[in-house]
C-alpha cells in the first residue's frame, strides 16, 4: 500500500496539466470539477497510504521500500520511516539527492489533513468562484499549489523540499494577486513573494550549513548523522532554519506579508495562508528536530519567536476591522504557538495544533467568504452584524470554528492549545503565563469578531460610511459552499478526538512518536497539575469570550479599544520603511544619478562622437569620380614626395 | 643608335601627366576612358623601358599582363558606357553622383 505513495503528487500535478491543457475548453464548471476530482483521488491514496503506514509492522520490510532508522520501542502501534525511491536526481560528485519520497507517520499525517482540507475548498471554490473570468486558471493554481506543498512534505531530503518550498510560494504568489487589475492585489503579491524569498536564504543556508557538517541532505541520513554536529553549526543550522519558517510561517520578522495576501480570492486564504502552505515552516523544523534537538539556543531563540508572534499578533487582531484580516492576524497568533511548541520541543502538539487549526481556520476563512460572498463582496465588519438570521447554515459552522479557536471544552482547539500550554508550562511558568495571556486574547479577539458580524443591528441593509449601497436580500451560499462548512465544522467540534490527553496509547501523539522518538515535556506534568492546567485554559476561553461579550455587545466600534498603533501592527511597516525602504529608495536615487550621468554620459557620449566625427568623414564621399581620382593623384604625389626625400636626405 | 633610355622614361612621364590631367578635368566619360588607357599604356612603356635597361624578361611580361587586364577593363567600362547613354543619353560623370554619402 506504501507503493502508492507518488500517487498522492501524482493525482494533483495531473490535474494542473490537464486544466493547462483543456482547461479553456471545459471552461465552468467542468474545469473546477475536474480539480476537485483530482485532489479528492489524492486524498483517497492518503487514506490508503495511511493505512499502510498504520499496519506495517517494524518487523516487515515491504518489498521495493527501504526500511530506514532504528526499531522502535516495544507496544507502539507503528513502524518507522520508509523511502520510496523514484530516480535519481542529481548526481555529482560526492553530492546525491535523488526524488525520494519520506512516507512516516509525520509526513502522511500532513498529507491527509492537506488533501482532506484542499478538497474541501476546491469544492467551495466552484461555487464562490462562479462567473470569474479567470475561472480554469484558478484551478490550475490551486491544484499546482497542492502538488507543491505535497512535494514539499513528502521530498525524502532537503531539496525536493525546497522545489515544494517555492513551488508554494510562486503559487501563493499567483493566487494573491489574482486579481492583478486591482493595484492593491499586484502589490500584495509581490510583498507576499519578497518576505518569502527573505525566508529562502534561510532554508538555502540552512542546506549548506547541513550539506557542509554531514555531507548529506536526506533527512533519513541527517538524523542518522545529527550527532557529528558540532554545536555551534547546530546552532547556525537552526537560526538558518527559523529565518526561513519565519518566512514562509509568517513569524516575526517577516510575518506582515500574511495580512495583506488576504486580498487573494477567499478559498485562497483559506487553503494557503491559513491552513497549509502557512505550517510549511512548522512542518521544517518538526521534520528536522533532530537538529533542533541539539542547539538549546536554537530552542530558545524559536520559543521567543513564536511567543513574542503570537501575542503581537494577537493584540493586532483586536483591532482589525476587515473581517478576513482579523483572521490573518489569528493565523499569524495561532502559528506562533505552533512554533512555540516547537521551541519546547513539543512537536506531537506543534503537528497536533497545526491539524486542528487547519480544521478550524479553514472553517472560518470559509465561513467569511460566505458572508462576503452574501454581501456581494463587503469585508468591513462595520456593515455586517445580524447576519445570524439570514446566513443560518454559516452562522452555526461559524460558531463552531470561533469556539474551536478561543479553546472552548471540548471543541479541537482546547485539547491542541492545551497539549502547547502544557509543554510550554513543563519548561518555564513565566513562558506559560505570557501564552495563557495570548490565548485569552485569542478568545477575546475572535469573540468580537463573531460578534460583529453575526449579532447585533443588521447594518448591511443601511448605507456604508463611505456611501456604499444598502444590501437589501443577502443569500445564503449554494450546497458546495455549504458542505464544506459543516465538514470542517463537525472535524472542528470532535477534531481533539485525534489525541486525547487522558488516552496515551492510542493517538497522534502515539502515531506520531517513533519519528520524534522523544518524550512530550507534557507527560512529565503530574496529573493534578495536567488538571490544573486544563481548567485555567478553560477558564481563560471562557474569561475572554465574555470580556468580548461585555466590552462589544451590540456595538459597531469602539475607537478607544481599537487604537492605530494597534491597527497598524504596532507600526511594524512604518518601521521597515523607515529603517530599510527609504534609505534603500535614496540609495537607490543616488545610484540612478551615477547611472544617468557617469555611465550613460560615457555610453552616450561615446556614440555622439562616433556620429559627429562620421558626420564630418561622410563629406569625403561626394560621389564625383574626380574627387576620388584627385584623392588618388595627391596620395601618389605625396608618396612619391616621400620617396624623393628619402633618397636625396 | 641608341636612345638614351632618359627619353623613354620623360615621354612616359609626360604622357602619364597628360592622362592623369585628363582624368581629373574631362566631364565625358568617354574621354576619360582614353585618359585612363594612357595612363597605363605610360606605365606600360617604362616597364617596357626599364626591362631594356636591366636585362630583365619580367617587365616585358608584366606588360602582357597590363595588356590583358586593360582589354577587360576596356570591356566592362564601355559596356557601363553603353548602359549609362541608353539611361540617360549622354555620359556626364558629374550627374553621376548618386552613391555619395
Amino acid at each position: 500500500m506504501l507503493h502508492a505513495a507518488y500517487l498522492i503528487i501524482a493525482f494533483p500535478l495531473l490535474g494542473s496539466l490537464l486544466l493547462m491543457t483543456f482547461g479553456r475548453r471545459l471552461g465552468e464548471p467542468v474545469a473546477g470539477w475536474l480539480g476537485t476530482a483530482a485532489i479528492t483521488a489524492s486524498f483517497v491514496v492518503a487514506v490508503v497510504v495511511f493505512f499502510g503506514v498504520l499496519h506495517a509492522h517494524q518487523t516487515d520490510c515491504i518489498p521495493g521500500l527501504l526500511c530506514q532508522g532504528s526499531p522502535i520501542a516495544p507496544g507502539s502501534l507503528l513502524n518507522d520511516q520508509f523511502v520510496q525511491h523514484l530516480f535519481n536526481w542529481v548526481n555529482v560528485g560526492g553530492f546525491h539527492a535523488n526524488v525520494d519520497l519520506l512516507v512516516d507517520p509525520l509526513s502522511i499525517t500532513m498529507c491527509l489533513f492537506i488533501t482532506g482540507i484542499s478538497a474541501m475548498i476546491h469544492l467551495y471554490s466552484i461555487a464562490y468562484m462562479h462567473g470569474e473570468e479567470d475561472f480554469t486558471k484558478f484551478f490550475i493554481y490551486l491544484n499546482l499549489f497542492v502538488t507543491s506543498m505535497l512535494i514539499l512534505v513528502l521530498g525524502g531530503n532537503l531539496l525536493l523540499t525546497f522545489i515544494g518550498w517555492e513551488g508554494v510560494g510562486v503559487c501563493s504568489y499567483w493566487l494573491v494577486s489574482y486579481y492583478f487589475q486591482k493595484d492593491s492585489a499586484a502589490s500584495a503579491g509581490k510583498k507576499a513573494f519578497i518576505y518569502n524569498r527573505v525566508g529562502d536564504v534561510g532554508f538555502l543556508l540552512a542546506i549548506f550549513i547541513l550539506y557542509s557538517q554531514l555531507h548529506t541532505v536526506s533527512y533519513v541520513e541527517i538524523f542518522q548523522r545529527a550527532g557529528h554536529l558540532s554545536p555551534l553549526w547546530a546552532t547556525m543550522a537552526v537560526l538558518a532554519l527559523v529565518l526561513a519558517a519565519s518566512g514562509k510561517s509568517a513569524q516575526i520578522p517577516l510575518f506582515n506579508w500574511l495580512p495583506d495576501a488576504m486580498e487573494g480570492p477567499t478559498p485562497v486564504s483559506a487553503l494557503i495562508h491559513a491552513a497549509t502552505m502557512v505550517t510549511a515552516g512548522v512542518y521544517l523544523l518538526c521534520r528536522l528536530h533532530g537538529v533542533v534537538n541539539l542547539s538549546s539556543t536554537g530552542q530558545g531563540v524559536i520559543c521567543g519567536v513564536g511567543l513574542a508572534t503570537a501575542f503581537v499578533a494577537a493584540t493586532v487582531a483586536t483591532s482589525q476591522s476587515d473581517i478576513k484580516k482579523g483572521l490573518a492576524f489569528s493565523t499569524v497568533s495561532q502559528i506562533g504557538f505552533m512554533v512555540l511548541a516547537v521551541g519546547t520541543k513539543n512537536y506531537e502538539a506543534a503537528i497536533f495544533l497545526m491539524v486542528a487549526h487547519a480544521f478550524f481556520k479553514a472553517l472560518l476563512f470559509l465561513g467569511s467568504g460566505s458572508v462576503i460572498h452574501a454581501l456581494d463582496g463587503e469585508q468591513e465588519m462595520v456593515r455586517m452584524g445580524g447576519l445570524r438570521k439570514v446566513l443560518p447554515w454559516t452562522f452555526g459552522t461559524f460558531m463552531i470554528g470561533w469556539l474551536a479557536i478561543a479553546g472552548v471544552p471540548p471543541f479541537a482547539g482546547f485539547f491542541a492549545k492545551g497539549s502547547v500550554l502544557d509543554g510550554v508550562f513543563a519548561k518555564s511558568p513565566v513562558l506559560w503565563a505570557l501564552a495563557l495571556l495570548t490565548a485569552l486574547l485569542t478568545a477575546y479577539y475572535m469573540s468580537r469578531l463573531f460578534y460583529l458580524t453575526f449579532t447585533g443591528e443588521e447594518r448591511f441593509t443601511a448605507v456604508g460610511p463611505n456611501g456604499e449601497p444598502g444590501i437589501e436580500h443577502p443569500h445564503e451560499s449554494p450546497w458546495h459552499m455549504r458542505f464544506p462548512l459543516v465538514v470542517l465544522a463537525i472535524l472542528s467540534a470532535a477534531g481533539g478526538a485525534i489525541d486525547l490527553p487522558w488516552v496515551h496509547t492510542w493517538g497522534l501523539d502515539t502515531f506520531l512518536n517513533p519519528v520524534f522518538l522523544t518524550t512530550t515535556p507534557a507527560a512529565t506534568n503530574s496529573g493534578s497539575t495536567q488538571l490544573f492546567l486544563a481548567i485555567a485554559d478553560a477558564v481563560v476561553a471562557v474569561a475572554g469570550i465574555g470580556l468580548a461579550w461585555v466590552l462589544w455587545r451590540g456595538k459597531a466600534a469602539r475607537p478607544e479599544l481599537t487604537p492605530a498603533f494597534l491597527k497598524r501592527v504596532w507600526f511594524w511597516d512604518d518601521a521597515y520603511d523607515a529603517v530599510i525602504g527609504r534609505p534603500a529608495t535614496a540609495l537607490s536615487k543616488a545610484a540612478a544619478i551615477v547611472d544617468d550621468e557617469v555611465i550613460d554620459g560615457a555610453v552616450l557620449g561615446t556614440a555622439t562622437l562616433v556620429r559627429r566625427g562620421a558626420d564630418q568623414l561622410r563629406k569625403a564621399q561626394d560621389g564625383y569620380v574626380r574627387t576620388y581620382a584627385l584623392s588618388i593623384a595627391a596620395g601618389m604625389a605625396a608618396f612619391l614626395i616621400y620617396l624623393v626625400t628619402r633618397v636625396f636626405s | 643608335m641608341s636612345v638614351n633610355p632618359s627619353w623613354f622614361l620623360i615621354l612616359s612621364a609626360l604622357l602619364f601627366s597628360i592622362g592623369a590631367f585628363g582624368l581629373l578635368i574631362r566631364r565625358n566619360v568617354l574621354v576619360m576612358f582614353m585618359c585612363v588607357e594612357l595612363m597605363l599604356n605610360a606605365a606600360n612603356l617604362s616597364f617596357v623601358t626599364f626591362s631594356r635597361m636591366l636585362g630583365d624578361i619580367g617587365g616585358q611580361a608584366t606588360v602582357f599582363f597590363v595588356l590583358v587586364v586593360a582589354a577587360a577593363e576596356v570591356v566592362v567600362g564601355l559596356g557601363l558606357v553603353v548602359a549609362i547613354f541608353r539611361r540617360r543619353h549622354h555620359a556626364v560623370v558629374d550627374d553621376l553622383s548618386s552613391m555619395k554619402g
